[in-house]
């Protein structure tokens, strides 16, 4: 099965939008992770009287639709203010490039992600937002596994409500979460356990990630 | 459109059409039927049946037709299992084929206990690894003969005399080796091995399964008695001659073809080895199946690699996660211990006898100029990602 991209992903990716780096730039950014072959730096110039992204730059270590989703980004950012950019969901990017491949999805999350923490970063630095401290709670567990899709159906495993169980051990840093697999799915369970763990590690004061598969139960009978 | 992605499937060599046209129009018969047209159909089953026999060494009593080595590879292990059932041993390596890997975890699911030999650097198995994990319960071994990302070839003949000491049968993947190595299956000591004819200029969908008279597998499927009863459903004639055709220019150009491919690929790999930060993945050249290259090209995404590559017209295949049906990268490469940023770079050209100089010449500096690109927008640094991810020599040691 070959992946069919639109045109819009593939003339992104083939003439990326504003790639590089500003030099003097107010807020930076990399998110992601080279051991999953997916990364992007934003670099912006901000204006702190109106909260306008005037400008911004993206690197990209990544496929065709991590490149092309960037590129996109860049395009939407400009010209928004912070409050705008931060309602933005990943699906909106996904539109935009008139859709990508299911198996593809996970490339708006991180477009969009690695922006927001873009924003939050300059916010915190200006004054705009104080810094949360991030505690390792279920709230924030349920949070991070949002951002973990089905590659099947580029669906997140919370959305798609196959969280089956989940204990969060603040104390010992423990996260215990059980997924809740269709045989279809099988084949993905290395890659999605891959990204839960990162997910989640993320977090602080994360010591001990298990993840189990569990037969969904549409399956069992 | 240049063509370098020949380990996935090839085009049919011109002769192989001409040699399957007859059985598509005046000579279409079925050849289990009793009247001259389906005699006309079994004598040339029999006779490709013959010829493919005789190019491994085997007898044709000792050869069926399938619809591929993926086929091929299920009879072989799951019908052994099934003729052995006091054996619940398996015995693989870790850079098989998907479809033996996916049979190993199916029988692991079942309760049989499965062995996954390791590689070293270059892609090579250690015989002794195979004598510490084989003992009284394995009722087969089923290890690659040549490797289809990174073009390692076993040496099989020490490999299968160590299982048959144990009184293990002894399968072989032979999809990539068939026609383009000698393939013996008396001097290599093989009691069962996969074929499939569109890796070496024939039709898709047709392969085959080589058993010793003593080494036969269970059907798995029922119907009627075609292929020795162990294989049912009429037999795909065109796809049969066709095989058989192709075997037979395969092995009568073997050696024309191996010298042409190893110049095109020693060519290759100077060319590729010029674009700073790129490794060999696998064994040198000259050890390798003819026309296989394997190269990470450091820092950059493999399936961003290919896409470019495929809008410059030129068609290769990448072992990155992203280029992945499972979102995982290739674990032919994670197994000869490349880390997942090493193996998401990584690209195989690979070449048939079709391919020309000039081509090896349009994808070098194509490469060179996709990679150039990419690496002017990459994201990483080497530095801070991976203290394992510096300047290091092309070629990779075992």
């Amino acid at each position: 099965m070959a992946l069919k991209y639109s045109q819009k992903v593939i003339d992104h990716f083939t003439k990326p939008q504003n790639v590089g780096e500003i030099a003097d730039a107010d807020a930076v950014a990399t998110e992601g992770s080279p051991a999953c072959g997916d990364m992007i730096k934003y670099s912006l110039k901000i204006n702190p009287e109106t909260k306008v992204v005037e400008d911004i730059k993206f690197l990209s270590f990544g496929c065709a639709s991590n490149i092309a989703t960037a590129s996109m980004m860049t395009l939407l950012a400009k010209g928004k203010t912070i409050d705008e950019i931060k309602k933005m969901k990943h699906r909106e990017l996904t539109e935009s490039l008139d859709g990508l491949p299911a198996v593809k999805m996970h490339c708006s999350v991180l477009a969009v992600d690695a922006l927001k923490s873009a924003l939050k970063k300059w916010e915190i630095e200006h004054g705009f937002a104080v810094e949360e401290k991030e505690v390792l709670d279920r709230k924030n567990v349920w949070k991070a596994l949002t951002d973990c899709l089905n590659p099947r159906t580029g669906v997140s495993v919370v959305h798609a409500k196959l969280i089956n169980k989940l204990e969060v051990e603040p104390g010992e840093g423990s996260v215990f979460v059980e997924v809740m697999l269709c045989e279809l799915d099988d084949m993905f369970a290395e890659a999605l356990e891959e990204e839960i763990h990162e997910k989640i590690e993320a977090l602080p004061g994360v010591e001990k990630v298990l993840v189990q598969f569990k037969p969904c139960i549409h399956c069992v009978e | 459109m240049i063509y370098f992605d020949n380990n996935d499937t090839t085009p049919l060599h011109p002769d192989v059409l001409e040699a399957m046209l007859p059985y598509f129009k005046d000579r279409f018969a079925n050849p289990s039927s009793l009247h001259s047209l389906g005699l006309d159909a079994d004598t040339a089953v029999d006779e490709a049946r013959g010829s493919i026999a005789e190019a491994i060494n085997a007898d044709p009593k000792e050869l069926i037709f399938t619809s591929g080595a993926t086929e091929s590879n299920n009879l072989a292990i799951l019908g052994s299992a099934q003729t052995r059932p006091s054996r619940r041993h398996l015995i693989i390596s870790a850079i098989e084929h998907t479809s033996v890997l996916n049979v190993a975890k199916r029988l692991e699911k079942e309760g049989y206990r499965v062995t996954r030999l390791p590689v070293d650097g270059q892609g090579y198995i250690n015989p002794d690894a195979l004598s510490n994990a084989i003992d009284d319960d394995t009722f087969i071994v089923s290890i690659v003969h040549g490797n289809h990302e990174i073009g390692v070839i076993q040496d099989l003949k020490v490999l299968s005399e160590i299982a048959h000491e144990k009184g293990a049968w002894f399968h072989t993947d032979a999809a990539q080796s068939l026609g383009k190595i000698p393939f013996n299956v008396t001097e290599l000591g093989i009691d069962l091995a996969s074929f499939n004819a569109h890796k070496l200029h024939g039709p898709k969908g047709i392969g085959g399964l080589y058993y010793g008279n003593k080494t036969r597998p269970k059907r798995l499927m029922e119907g009627a008695p075609q292929e020795h009863d162990m294989r049912p459903g009429t037999e795909n004639v065109p796809g049969i001659i066709g095989f058989a055709e192709a075997v037979k220019i395969a092995v009568r150009d073997q050696a024309e073809n191996t010298v042409y491919l190893k110049t095109l690929i020693s060519r290759l790999a100077e060319g590729l080895s010029e674009i700073p930060h790129t490794l060999l993945n696998g064994p040198p050249p000259e050890e390798r199946l003819p026309g296989n290259l394997n190269v990470t090209m450091l820092y950059i995404e493999g399936e961003a690699i290919l896409m470019h590559l495929s809008m410059r017209e030129i068609c290769v295949s990448s072992g990155s996660a992203c280029s992945s049906k499972s979102l995982t990268p290739s674990s032919v490469l994670t197994s000869i211990g490349l880390i997942h940023e090493e193996a998401h770079g990584a690209i195989r050209f690979s070449l048939s006898r079709f391919n020309t100089i000039d081509e090896v010449e349009t994808v070098i500096t194509k490469t060179k100029e996709v990679v150039e690109l990419l690496r002017s927008m990459t994201a990483f640094v080497p530095e801070l990602h991976s203290e394992r991810m510096g300047a290091k020599s092309f070629y990779r040691k075992r």
